[in-house]
């Protein structure tokens, strides 16, 4: 039995489009009536614009129509017509970005991000405004200022974040692909938790320009999809050079599916490392039994798979703690009520209006991290907080890459535990901090990862592999992913909504 | 390694530019110091000639042709502002 249109994967898709059996129309008009329908329950979007979804599919048809008229056919865009959603901090002109945060309540994005604008050239359909942790601070979507995001595998429990909206929405059938955002494991966790793919690609490989900046160092845009071959079709299409982001590398970008079947051809057997702190306390024991699993099968398929260690982990939260936060008290700085987001009515002067504005339109944990953050760089306290942890990040990045020195990746669980219920850690903020302790160090040493499915709990909750490459080694990491994913099927299974 | 207790929540807050209620102030010094505690073992570190690292792969000296290019017209620029006329933002008088 073939899939319902809105489970199917972006390569199915594309080619029911290219021989005619199928329009983006039809398929955007069963992605929104499903989303019409699960919606309600699940809660990933903070909002979508139907007519404006259907029009970008009806230009794609156009366009398809036109060039198969004129026989001047050629290979189709590598995602035309199909519709991505995205997260609710990378801007798509002339639709709202709220950053899920009060302050940003109404505002509508005057251009579109890079990454959007090359979703747009490769004939996507950018689709909705995807929930996430208020400025993607937070790993559970409950830090929305708009409603918690469900997971759609237990609407009780939380679908991770910051990328919850997402995640839960390629999980439910609410897009076919979508976009995130990874600071400290923003895509990858959230991925873990409802059974998708996601990827964060290694910094700098992707265009920051129009995404919301969280921790300008940390940041990545990345993909959200239903198999590793489409997170490397999407991840194709946004990467690159931008003069917009001049932290983006010129570097070439490689074709990444032509890749990963070349290594799959060619049958490379990886050495792949497992870091011994990874598997210590905290990490659930179904978890746990889950990676094991995934890492007897690579052993199965001919790899070789050695211990590594990655001694500074243990301090990866603490840094990652102070940097972040130092980065966002910056960024965060322009909410001033002045240009753009909301403007108290309360204020009497111009200063007291940057105090009401930002108390007014800033959630808790938002306060809380600009608070720390201007703490951690604040005169007497910079030494001994930031420029510490800049330099324990240096040994933290410097323990990969000489791991590296000896694998090819790094298997890990993405995350110590399955989705936890809703309110369980919301008034505990350092519980929430230790749930990214797997995936913050990716972040710091500016490394690429992806998280995959690798099994369920015995309750049926999902359960994440992470992979973790070398920088710029997409390929690689991509095809070291795709050889555990074809010999396995967590990837088929679909909640019941 | 300064302590938790070290943190002014007065103090910071005005530097952050955020007006915050007695109530988020107990809670925020608490949640806090349990966050500053746990950060307290970088000190275990040591550190001791280590370059710190701002970015991961640092680049620097990023040029571009000095070339002018559209830019968003006024009317995009002002779109979002809270109140505005004359193609101006308006804000609360800062000059007596």
């Amino acid at each position: 039995m073939a899939e319902e249109l809105f489970n199917e994967s972006v390569s199915e898709l594309s080619r029911l489009m290219a021989q005619g059996s199928l329009s983006s129309v039809d398929l955007m008009r069963a992605v929104i009536a499903r989303t019409k329908a699960v919606d309600p329950r699940i809660r990933a979007f903070n909002s979508f614009d139907e007519a404006d979804a259907l029009a970008q599919a009806r230009a794609s048809d156009e366009r398809r129509a036109e060039a198969k008229a004129s026989g001047s056919g050629g290979p189709p865009r590598p995602l035309e017509g199909i519709p991505i959603g995205m997260k609710d901090v990378i801007s798509v002109a002339g639709q709202p970005l709220t950053a899920s945060s009060q302050i940003l309540a109404g505002f509508i994005s005057p251009y579109d991000a890079t990454a959007t604008r090359k979703l747009k050239e490769a004939g996507a359909i950018c689709w909705g405004r995807l929930n996430l942790d208020e400025f993607a601070m937070g790993s559970s979507t409950e830090n929305s200022a708009f409603g918690t995001t469900s997971n759609p595998w237990d609407l009780e429990r939380v679908p991770g974040g910051s990328s919850g909206g997402s995640a839960a929405a390629v999980a439910a059938g609410e897009a076919i692909a979508s976009l995130g955002s990874d600071t400290g494991g923003s895509i990858r966790q959230p991925a873990a938790l409802c059974s998708v793919v996601g990827m964060k690609p290694s910094y700098g490989r992707v265009s920051r320009y129009g995404l919301i900046a969280f921790a300008s160092s940390l940041d990545q845009i990345g993909p959200f999809a239903r198999s590793v071959e489409d997170a490397a079709t999407v991840l194709g299409v946004i990467s690159g050079h931008d003069p917009r982001d001049s932290t983006s590398l010129k570097i070439d970008v490689p074709d990444y599916n032509r890749g990963i079947a070349d290594f799959v051809k060619a049958g490379r057997r990886w050495k792949l490392g497992v870091p011994k702190e990874y598997f210590g306390d905290g990490l659930d024991p179904e978890v746990g039994a889950a990676v094991q699993a995934a890492i007897d099968e690579y052993r199965r398929m001919g790899c070789e798979i050695r211990e590594v260690s990655l001694p500074h982990t243990k301090y990866a939260v603490g840094a990652y703690y102070i940097i972040a936060t130092a980065e966002c008290s910056s960024n965060l700085a322009r909410f001033d009520g002045v240009r753009y987001g909301h403007r108290s009515a309360a204020a009497t002067d111009a200063v007291d209006l940057y105090f009401k504005s930002r108390a007014e339109g800033f959630g808790p944990e938002v306060k809380r991290r600009i608070i720390l953050g201007t703490y951690v760089l604040s005169s007497g306290y910079y030494d001994a907080y930031y420029l510490r942890a800049q330099k324990v990040r240096t040994l933290i990045r410097r323990d990969f890459l000489e791991a590296y020195k000896e694998v090819d990746a790094i298997v890990t669980p993405t995350s110590p535990t399955p989705a936890f219920k809703k309110g369980e850690k919301a008034a505990n903020p350092l519980a929430m901090y230790l749930n990214d302790i797997y995936t913050i160090g990716v972040n710091l040493a500016g490394l690429p990862g992806i998280s995959l499915p690798c099994g369920f709990t015995k309750s049926g909750l999902p359960i994440g592999l992470q992979v973790i490459g070398q920088p710029f080694r997409e390929t690689e990491l991509l095809a070291v992913a795709r050889g555990y994913e074809e010999r396995t099927h967590w990837r088929e299974r679909r909640p019941k909504l | 390694m300064p302590k938790p207790e070290d943190l002014k929540l007065d103090h910071v807050a005005n530097l952050a530019r955020i007006s915050l209620t007695n109530e988020e102030k107990e809670r925020f010094t608490a949640q806090l110091g349990d966050v500053l505690n746990y950060i307290a073992q970088l000190n275990e570190v040591n550190v001791d000639g280590v370059e710190p690292t701002a970015h991961a792969f640092p680049v620097v000296n990023v040029w571009a042709p000095d070339i002018p290019e559209p830019a968003l017209s006024v009317e995009d620029a002002l779109r979002n502002a809270p109140e505005k006329r004359d193609n101006m933002f308006v804000v609360p008088k800062v000059v007596e």
